[in-house]
């Protein structure tokens, strides 16, 4: 079934599912996937071709673009699926919609605020002091 | 959104059991779930560690390298191998394909055998890099 040939019309099915929306949320859910497969993948890579885990050496890693720009990308990226994807369990699990809008409000407080952290940390090793 | 009493449950809602379609299913939200609390509080707090100093950087490799830090570590890669896989199927099925029950049940039978190996092969190389 292609997006062309869909058997529901469009218009029936918006709004509906436990999300009550969510056309946009489900795509970047599956864009922040592609990216985060290619960013996850090349910091496990990454990690197996450094010469060792020194603090030294991750610094000097970090302090050049190939390092901190895909860091950078990652923790944004990992940040937004994770939330994204948290909020999805949030609405198939928990149908009182008070509860279900402070979950979500707190979900996204905790993934802004550990990505900030993550990259204030970045630039802190990127700009070093 | 109010149900509607007059309108049926799912009718076999107690009568099923385990296929490796359905535990893909349920692996891939814990994992997901997993990675997204464990994984990236592990992320941060190593960037966090690195960018504090010699001795925040220290504490966190005595932990991360005690015996409960790498049974974390590795069961954190096992989740990175098997919501990758999961979620490339995911991907597949998205596309309306892959829902023919022999194919279905040999992707999902895959990613977990694939996870197993990948995460078997991730420390191998791993200690042999690290150590």
């Amino acid at each position: 079934m292609s997006v062309g040939t869909s058997s529901t019309p469009l218009g029936q099915v918006r709004g509906t599912g436990s999300a009550h929306h969510g056309g946009e949320h489900w795509l970047r859910e599956r864009l922040t996937s592609a990216a985060s497969l290619l960013l996850g993948l090349w910091l496990l890579i990454s990690l197996l071709l450094l010469p060792s885990l020194d603090r030294t050496i991750l610094t000097e890693w970090l302090r050049g673009a190939s390092g901190a720009v895909p860091m950078a990308l990652l923790v944004v990226t990992a940040f937004i699926h994770a939330v994204d994807g948290l909020k999805t369990v949030v609405d198939d699990y928990v149908h009182d919609e008070g509860s279900r809008l402070l979950l979500h409000g707190m979900l996204t407080f905790a993934g802004i605020g550990g990505g900030s952290l993550g990259l204030f940390s970045l630039a802190r090793i990127a700009f070093g002091v | 959104m109010t149900r509607n009493p007059d309108r049926p449950l799912s009718p076999h809602l107690t009568i099923w059991k385990w296929g490796p379609g359905m535990l893909v299913s349920i692996l891939h939200r814990l994992t997901g779930g997993a990675l997204s609390v464990a994984g990236l509080a592990l992320l941060t707090w190593w960037l966090w560690a690195i960018a504090t100093g010699a001795t925040a950087y220290e504490q966190f490799v005595t932990l991360a390298t005690s015996l409960v830090g790498l049974i974390v570590l590795v069961g954190l890669t096992w989740a990175f191998w098997q919501h990758l896989l999961s979620g490339i199927r995911h991907l597949v099925l998205d596309s309306g394909a892959g829902f023919e029950l022999r194919t279905n049940r040999l992707f999902a039978v895959l990613t977990i055998a694939g996870s197993l190996f990948l995460t078997a092969l991730t420390w191998v190389i791993g200690m042999g890099v690290w150590a």
